[in-house]
């Protein structure tokens, strides 16, 4: 079995920050695991501009951002990549299957690293009542649809949540040439930045409907129409308040959760109500030498603060591996 | 006249009180930085955004490209940009930065790659 000093799970900007950071803080023996064909993560998938504005003092797109890091990567003859590797179990040891194409791998880490990121809440976790036609897509999934595969999924398009991702693939479907029909927040104010609710809906007069919820999706094969109802202090329907949106698509910004379940399943102590890690540090674990860095740890609204945060991860194994040699 | 807007250069979002006379801007208020007052200007006078989208690849390792406008565009012509960037192919490799199309809509702006692509 192969052993790194140090082993970072995620080639998104949180891994590659923190492996840039550890090599810088003398560690010399790094593996990065990414399970997609190349680095750079949901960077990859945010073509718009609003990176980069105070770790570089530059307003970059997050293919630009990413670059930046993955070059330096490149460069770093300490930091060994595997690309479309994927780590299936991890124990208390810090020794983990990872499979990739045609093999299967047990590696073991002095420290670990993970940077798995988030995943988006799904429609059944958002509990929308109504019908399950086709149609119904998480926003970061539709934005990997049009931006990395070249695929329009829908023509009239509706909203649901007002979080950034939905603000702007609402723009982004708009640009395309789809009608995007309104946004529909069950908060009485919209959760995604203000800018976003100027340059992703304004400019393009995208009704933004604050204090109103997704009573029902119609459809039988596809999303036929949505049925939204004005909610009250309470969050709750307002009887009368009912109208129907008619469109064939539903995008769901309804937050993120942060991805760790094989940091549970080796031991670590879990926050199920956020499904981060129980600690009183930032990067930390309950188990030493373990640590989660980037929206794993916490769901951030601005890359440049993961970036700043996984360095430091960087800096915090870098102390471990040469305070346990 | 005064005018409230939100100056959207960074993600803080500064709510800008802006002093508007004869269509020009006075004074801005409001502002954390100096992107704010540039910001104010250019919206009251002619405003602008950064176009960014995907050009389709043929035979690369991807199969869309990002890429944005080196500057911003009149907020007028983004449907027209979209138009002519639907039109276009990249078949040979690009590095970040480099131009994918020249005075683009006739404008002073460039259409670059965002990604270098093999």
């Amino acid at each position: 079995m192969r052993e790194y000093e140090l082993v970072i799970v995620g080639g998104g900007p949180a891994g590659m920050a923190a492996a840039l950071s550890a090599r810088e803080h003398g560690i010399n023996d790094i593996l990065l695991l990414e399970r997609d064909r190349c680095l750079g993560g949901i960077l990859n998938q945010c073509i718009h501009p609003g990176f980069g504005i105070t770790y570089y003092k530059e307003i970059l797109t997050g293919p630009e951002y990413a670059e930046r890091f993955i070059k330096g990567i490149h460069a770093a003859p300490e930091i060994d990549v595997r690309l479309q590797a994927f780590v299936v179990d991890l124990n208390k040891e810090k020794i983990m299957t990872v499979l990739r194409p045609g093999s299967m791998e047990r590696i073991k880490a002095k420290a670990l690293i993970m940077a798995t990121g988030c995943r988006e809440r799904t429609r059944e976790m958002a509990h929308i009542a109504g019908t399950r036609p086709s149609g119904i897509y998480p926003a970061g999934l539709a934005q990997k649809m049009i931006n990395m595969e070249g695929w329009l999924p829908g023509n009239e398009v509706v909203v649901v949540g007002s979080g950034d991702i939905g603000l702007i693939m609402a723009r982004r479907f708009s640009l395309e040439g789809a009608m995007v029909k309104g946004v529909v927040e069950i908060k009485p104010t919209c959760s995604g930045l203000i800018r976003n609710v100027v340059q992703c809906l304004e400019d393009f007069n995208i009704p933004l409907y604050l204090g109103h919820k997704i009573a029902r999706i119609c459809g039988h094969d596809r999303v036929e129409r949505v049925t939204v109802v004005r909610v009250n202090d309470d969050l709750n329907e307002i009887p009368g308040s009912a109208f129907d949106i008619t469109c064939d698509t539903v995008l769901l910004s309804a937050g993120l959760i942060p991805e760790n379940e094989l940091i549970e399943m080796a031991g670590v102590k879990i926050d199920k109500n956020t499904n981060t890690p129980i600690s009183d540090e930032v990067n930390t674990t309950s188990i030493p030498g373990l640590f989660v860095c980037g929206n794993a740890f916490k769901v951030y609204d601005v890359v440049d603060w993961v970036t700043k945060d996984s360095e430091e991860a960087g800096i915090q194994a870098a102390l471990y591996i040469k305070r346990n040699p | 006249m005064n005018t409230r807007m939100i100056c959207t250069e960074c993600p803080k979002g500064c709510a800008l009180s802006v002093t508007v006379h004869d269509g020009r801007v006075i004074s801005v208020r409001g502002n954390e930085c100096n992107r704010g007052v540039h910001f104010a200007h250019q919206e009251i006078e002619n405003p602008k955004r950064l176009l960014t989208s995907t050009v389709c690849a043929e035979g690369l390792s991807v199969r869309m490209v990002p890429v944005r406008t080196d500057r911003p565009i009149p907020k007028d012509k983004l449907q027209e940009g979209m138009a002519l960037i639907h039109t276009l192919r990249i078949k040979d490799p690009v590095n970040i930065g480099e131009v994918i199309v020249t005075r683009f809509l006739d404008l002073d702006v460039n259409l670059i790659s965002t990604r270098s692509v093999k």
